[in-house]
């Protein structure tokens, strides 16, 4: 490794050479691209399952890998098997099954659910049941496979079968920042010579009628479900909540020292990430901006850049009433009102909803996408300005640009806040 | 096989909360282990199922809002409460400063079911003729707003950050037993190779729901009828125990300059994954393991091994070979899961600072006497997936 190889701070540069993608827009980074470039709606009524009496009915669920249900794990394990492929594809490297790093896997958290909940209380013979009652209609053995779906650790184990990670894969949850904690661990083990290269995605696949509902009582779903593609409006005056969604997008990660000897197409450079909790409430931010604030700067500092040196911003604009404007309080105290009013921010949310735990990793491959074609992705559904947060939203309409370095938002309930500095290949 | 790179720079672990079936605090833990009581089990409230239940613990005295105890779900407020225990034990409990620099990370299960809410709903459904529906109206009556906060697995992590003031990073692993071992392999990576100077890592798990009992019985993993030690032949299942276990690890460096004196050294944590359904895989690698981690040279090793089927034998067998004094950690907590490691790796360190192991459990096939202490290798292998092992030292 040549001086070449490394950073401002003597570390290993961390470059990736393989993205994957799969959202309610389509599959692959090539459709997806098309469609948020062409300022697309993936948010659509929800068919998978009934949804009279729900007060939100709309949804950016994929539903073209299955017919009808399935349970959610195998659903965020198919996305990101499909994520994963293209990226590993891509990167063209290792062969198929054994590849040579680590996983580090963003899933969601999982729970036996109704369907299944069901059927075991048919298994115990008579109604009304006690909850106690099911434990014996378990003991049955009839249904053994559940155990292991319904396992945490059960997608990312099944993952690393799969395509041959090394070692334990790491199954993880920062909520809504899952995804860019994902690609922070790929990026630290490199840093610290622990691997060469590794596997980071996101996945969720969790739209059912529970999950929904959850979010729905703490108010955060907008309830514009007449029009699910206007639905999502981040940072604009009408925005009312934000639009559940599923996908997956994974990154192969590689030290750029490793990626060069094996002539492998750089895509673009990991060049920090920053992280730092909040402590006010478990799902407000701290009204200062303090942790957001705290967050970006730390990113910067670990990229060893200053907020001139980014050409745009990638948010986590959820369209949630509290989350945009808190943002926007955070990006101020960080860029200061005339570099913020000057640089460019888009919420790919705006198209595919918030899809969760993937969303860090998927914003974080737009983000690679955005630079790499040199365009921005709109927000579409901007139609009525906030002028509380005056932003330059790119409404509604992608831009063309030069786009040298992304500072991207991952903000989670429960404190978690991650952002990462995405760049283009080093000169 | 994942190398930690224990060579670059030490860790300590400064501060350990401990809380469990037997106690808080790890003088209690110890007093307990060695006065010859047998394990607090509890056979009836879940009955056939046997469950370790927590000791009663005034949760207020490290959650001090009720507000705050309110948003939580039992497991999470025994995480809070161990990791407001490791924090006082390192002497960094309120001191913002270092709080907010202090980076966590939460192995973590996932929040309870309503347990009459479930089966009110399960009946009503039976007879409905519009399920669907039906459905979707109950659970936006029936739930609590506040329990889908409660159950998120990340959540446990954002109290600690709410209650204690925990803020330089917050990550939560999910897993299983792997959970933890990852969570620890992580933090000491981190500090020993400088990306990071202090840490909070640690994990709870309440054993007293049906709704995990429910998950393990499905594949028919549990322990029913009466206690067994863990090693017994055939394998007695698993007796799950409520327990939260937290380490503060720390560089030399930091701990030196605030004076804090340390419980002993982590010199290592390695982890690993064998592929089970091969025969013969899983006692392969505990074997590797206990090579890499030079078991040969420890005094003792401490298992948390679980006493389920399939995984315990291949273990018990690889730790018989090493001629090792061993000690399980269910044998006397139960078995905790995502806190399973942690909880061993704390009753590790405790042992390297007593200098000496506790007496073995009475009935057990593979606990024998042990002698004086000073490197212990813990070990780890999930009830269903994951190998891990760790090694505590006394400085």
């Amino acid at each position: 490794m040549t001086q070449a190889h490394l950073d401002k701070f003597g570390r290993p540069i961390v470059v990736v050479t393989g993205i994957g993608i799969v959202t309610s827009l389509g599959q692959g980074k090539d459709d997806n691209w098309r469609r948020l470039t062409a300022g697309e709606s993936g948010i659509h009524t929800i068919t998978r399952f009934p949804i009279a009496g729900m007060r939100t009915t709309i949804a950016g669920t994929v539903d073209f890998l299955f017919e009808g249900r399935v349970p959610a794990p195998d659903l965020s394990e198919k996305l990101a098997t499909l994520a994963a492929e293209e990226a590993i594809a891509e990167a063209s490297i290792g062969t198929p099954g054994d590849f040579p790093g680590p996983l580090f896997a963003a899933v969601p958290p999982v729970e036996l659910e109704w369907p299944e909940r069901r059927q075991i209380a048919d298994a115990v013979g008579h109604y009304p049941i006690v909850y106690h009652d099911l434990l014996a209609a378990a003991d049955s053995g009839k249904f053994r496979p559940w155990h292991e779906r319904f396992l945490f650790g059960s997608v990312a184990d099944r993952l690393a079968d799969r395509f041959g990670t090394r070692g334990q894969p790491i199954s993880l949850s920062t909520a809504c920042a899952s995804g860019a904690t994902a690609i922070q661990l790929g990026v630290e083990a490199i840093r610290r010579g622990d691997t060469e290269v590794a596997l980071s995605l996101g996945t969720d696949g969790s739209v059912h009628p529970e999950a929904l509902i959850r979010f729905s009582l703490l108010s955060a779903l907008t309830t514009a479900n007449d029009k699910p593609a206007e639905a999502a409006r981040p940072f604009a005056k009408n925005r009312d909540g934000f639009v559940m969604a599923e996908g997956a997008a994974a990154l192969v990660l590689e030290s750029y020292a490793h990626a060069v000897a094996r002539g492998a197409k750089i895509l673009g450079v990991l060049e920090g990430c920053g992280e730092m909790a909040d402590n006010f409430h478990r799902t407000r931010s701290n009204p200062d901006g303090r942790p957001i604030i705290g967050c970006m700067r730390n990113a910067f500092a670990d990229a060893g850049i200053t907020p001139d040196d980014v050409d745009y911003i990638n948010a986590h604009g959820t369209s949630t009433p509290e989350n945009d404007r808190m943002e926007y309080v955070g990006m101020k105290g960080v860029f200061g009102e005339e570099k913020l009013a000057r640089t460019p921010i888009s919420s790919n949310k705006s198209m595919i909803g918030h899809t969760l735990t993937a969303a860090g990793a998927i914003e974080a491959a737009v983000s690679l996408l955005t630079i790499a074609n040199g365009r921005i992705p709109p927000t579409i559904n901007y139609n009525i300005p906030d002028p509380a947060i005056p932003l330059d939203v790119v409404p509604n309409v992608a831009r063309d640009a030069t786009v040298r370095r992304v500072i991207s938002n991952s903000f989670g309930f429960g404190g978690q806040n991650v952002c990462l500095v995405l760049a283009g290949e080093p000169a | 096989m994942p190398d930690t790179r224990a060579a670059r720079r030490e860790v300590w672990i400064t501060g350990i909360g401990l809380v469990s079936s037997l106690g808080e605090g790890l003088e209690a833990h110890w007093e307990a282990l060695t006065n010859g009581q047998a394990p607090i089990t509890d056979a009836t409230t879940f009955a056939p199922y046997v469950v370790h239940p927590l000791v009663k613990v005034s949760f207020d005295s490290q959650i001090p809002k009720k507000g705050d105890q309110r948003q939580m779900e039992p497991w999470q407020r025994i995480g809070t409460y161990a990791a407001g225990l490791a924090l006082e034990a390192a002497g960094i409990a309120k001191n913002t400063e270092i709080l907010s620099k202090t980076d966590m990370i939460v192995a973590a299960g996932g929040g309870e079911r309503d347990f009459a809410v479930d089966a009110a709903i399960l009946n009503d459904l039976s007879t409905s003729n519009d399920p669907g529906r039906m459905l979707n109206e109950r659970l936006l009556s029936d739930l609590r707003p506040t329990l889908s906060l409660a159950q998120l697995s990340n959540l446990l992590a954002g109290n600690i950050s709410i209650v204690h003031g925990v803020t330089g990073s917050s990550r939560t692993f999910m897993g299983e037993e792997s959970a933890g071992v990852e969570a620890v392999r992580i933090a000491h990576a981190r500090i020993a190779s400088n990306q990071s100077e202090i840490g909070l890592v640690g994990g709870a798990y309440n054993a007293e729901r049906e709704d995990t009992l429910l998950l393990n019985d499905l594949d028919d993993f549990c322990l029913k009828g009466e206690f067994r030690p863990v090693f017994s032949k055939p394998e007695p299942g698993i007796a799950a125990g409520s327990m939260g276990a937290f380490l503060v690890l720390e560089s030399p460096e930091h701990a030196k300059a605030r004076g804090a004196t340390p419980i002993a050294k982590l010199s290592g944590v390695w982890s690993e994954r064998a592929r089970r359904q091969v025969e013969g895989a899983l006692g392969d690698k505990v074997r590797a393991l206990l090579a890499t981690v030079g078991a040969d040279g420890a005094n003792a090793i401490i298992s948390c091994a679980t006493g389920a089927r399939d995984a315990t034998t291949p273990e018990a067998e690889a730790l018989a070979a090493t001629g090792r004094p061993v000690r399980a950690v269910s044998n006397r907590l139960g078995h905790g899961f995502e806190a399973q490691f942690i909880a061993g790796l704390a009753l590790g360190a405790l042992c390297v600072s007593k200098g000496a192991l506790y007496p073995a459990l009475a009935g057990d096939p593979l606990e024998t006497a042990g002698a004086g202490v000073s490197r212990v290798v813990v070990t780890s292998v999930g009830h269903w997936r994951g190998e891990g092992a760790g090694v505590v030292e006394k400085i």
